[in-house]
């Protein structure tokens, strides 16, 4: 009798398990759900391309534009890719290939923990620090696409190093002594073997930092001085799309809040998209 | 005209080690930083004080607890969600598309940016279900966001536990419930308390999903449907209003301190796990 109850237990609880397991699918819908059903009814009463080509944001006056924004997004996204992807690459091929044993267990999660830092937190450093001397070398107010640039350039750092480190890692040893055995130095090992052997990972990472930065807020608002236009260089100001739902959702009413859900409608399906190629490119193993 | 392959090597290793030096030296830079210019400021009174003057003068006492229930409550929704969504993966099922269905809705929602949970916390909870800027509603809306951090640590700490364990119990007539609970859950703890912890950390920094949600009230909170106000919130209007720099400084000090030490703490608890299983 006691055999038999302890086997429904078992099944009881595997039934509120999947249930539990469920909700994250739950929460998923529920975000898309709710996120759509606000921002949606604008796109059929201003028109999908008032608002995703339209270059005048003036949601009290009927003016939905995000095209300014789409592109400034983009303009910090491969930014911040420019600064950060390049560096954080070289660590952690330092990581992978260079560091010793003991070198690693202190470098790596220190790196990891520039991620823990609060994006207020390089917010307020970036305006402290890097926006007076964007204004006095380059001129301009300082708050540009280039500060902002440099500030996500930092911080998708953890990202990029964590997900290009562990895709050279998986590189098979072999490779590396093939290449050893043929007379090649290390850094021809490195840079001709390892890394287009993990081209395909290191690729992910650069995406998912992308991801990161597209969808970073709190540092952007700080730096990028959130004017509505189209930056024309790196010292101009720039408000990207998840800055103009942070700067306005606190007051905004009626069409104009509808507004911000189209602005996050249009974010949701570019970080899905850009996910959504991560995935892919990690799932692909290029092993030739 | 060909360069020494060796000279290469040799300085593109050297420029490699460079360079990560630099990234490190970020860290070590903004931790100075704000140390430097931070602890002036924060004594005993700071942490136990009331903020005065809009956080002119004065502590920053409600912030603290506010961050503390906030992380609280999150986690007394997300822990047991996490670990039993881990748990079914790992031990309760094969890989079917139903897992697979699983492992995207926890990949996507740890790919969404905090903005959208900002905003869809505000719609949902805030506004649908008429709970305004509270503590429920900030605690709600973070249990999404934490979720996936603790669904994928616990299932690596689940998945590095040795077969054999729970071979071991299922033949002396365990059931999978009784071998999850008494043997694999024990032994994969640490593991899934560095996964919480991390989560911790990601709340206790979080700006954007917590100020749509939980508001910015500088009382404290005595109850669920009270409105708070996070260190992270705090230190962003002190900094963005320029309302004062000094306890701006202090604040972020307080708030780099407690995220970086949970952060070194979880990976103190990762490497003891590492070194015990190698």
């Amino acid at each position: 009798m006691n055999d038999n109850r302890a086997i429904l237990k078992d099944r009881v609880v595997r039934v509120l398990l999947a249930g539990f397991a469920v909700s994250s699918i739950l929460f998923l819908f529920l975000i898309f759900a709710f996120i759509f059903i606000e921002g949606l009814p604008l796109f059929y009463k201003a028109g999908v391309g008032k608002i995703i080509l339209g270059m005048k944001w003036a949601p009290t006056r009927g003016h939905f534009g995000i095209f300014p924004m789409i592109v400034s997004s983009f303009m910090v996204t491969v930014g911040a890719l420019v600064i950060g992807g390049p560096i954080g690459l070289a660590c952690a091929t330092y990581l992978a290939e260079y560091a010793g044993r003991k070198r690693k267990l202190f470098l790596k999660p220190a790196l990891e923990l520039l991620a823990g830092i609060p994006s207020v937190v390089y917010g307020f450093l970036g305006v402290i620090y890097i926006v007076p001397v964007v204004r006095t070398v380059f001129g301009g107010s300082g708050f540009s696409l280039l500060a902002t640039s440099i500030v996500l350039g930092v911080m998708i750092m953890p990202t990029v190093i964590s997900i290009s480190y562990d895709s050279l890692m998986s590189v098979p040893r072999s490779y590396r002594e093939g290449s050893f055995a043929m007379g090649a130095t290390k850094w021809q090992t490195v840079f001709r073997v390892v890394i287009p052997a993990a081209r395909s990972g290191i690729l992910a990472g650069f995406i998912l930092g992308m991801g990161r930065a597209i969808g970073e807020t709190m540092a952007v608002i700080m730096l990028a001085g959130n004017a509505l236009k189209i930056p024309a260089g790196p010292l101009d100001s720039l408000r990207t799309l998840t800055s103009n739902i942070a700067l306005e959702l606190a007051y905004a009413s009626g069409d104009h809040r509808l507004g911000l859900f189209s602005t996050g409608i249009v974010l949701l399906v570019i970080i899905m998209i850009l996910n959504y190629i991560a995935n892919f490119v990690i799932k692909r193993k290029v092993i030739r | 005209m060909r360069i020494n392959p060796r000279l290469v090597d040799r300085w593109s290793g050297w420029s490699l080690n460079v360079l990560t030096w630099f990234a490190v030296g970020i860290l070590a830079v903004i931790v100075v930083i704000i140390f430097v210019k931070g602890i002036a400021n924060v004594d005993l009174g700071f942490i136990l004080k009331y903020p005065e003057d809009m956080g002119r003068h004065g502590g920053i006492f409600p912030s603290i607890i506010g961050t503390l229930l906030l992380v609280a409550l999150s986690l007394v929704f997300a822990t047991p969600l996490g670990i039993g969504t881990a748990i079914f993966l790992t031990e309760y099922t094969k890989e079917t598309r139903f897992t697979t269905i699983l492992r995207f809705g926890v990949e996507s929602l740890a790919g969404i940016p905090s903005i959208i949970y900002g905003l869809f916390g505000f719609i949902f909870f805030v506004i649908k279900l008429d709970m305004g800027w509270s503590l429920i509603s900030g605690a709600l809306t973070m249990t999404i966001m934490i979720l996936p951090t603790i669904i994928r640590t616990a299932e690596e700490a689940i998945k590095s536990v040795p077969r054999n364990f729970r071979m071991v119990s299922f033949s002396l007539g365990a059931t999978r419930w009784e071998t999850t609970i008494r043997v694999v859950l024990p032994s994969a703890a640490p593991g899934i308390l560095t996964g919480i912890m991390l989560s911790v950390g990601r709340a206790v920094g979080e700006t954007a999903a917590v100020i749509f949600t939980m508001g910015s009230s500088l009382r404290l909170p005595t109850s669920l449907m009270d409105s708070g106000r996070t260190m992270a919130v705090h230190f962003y209007i002190l900094a963005r209003e320029g309302i004062s720099m000094g306890n701006a400084y202090a604040t972020a000090l307080v708030l780099v301190a407690s995220i970086l030490g949970i952060n070194i703490l979880a990976y103190y608890i990762m490497n003891r796990v590492i070194s015990r299983y190698s």
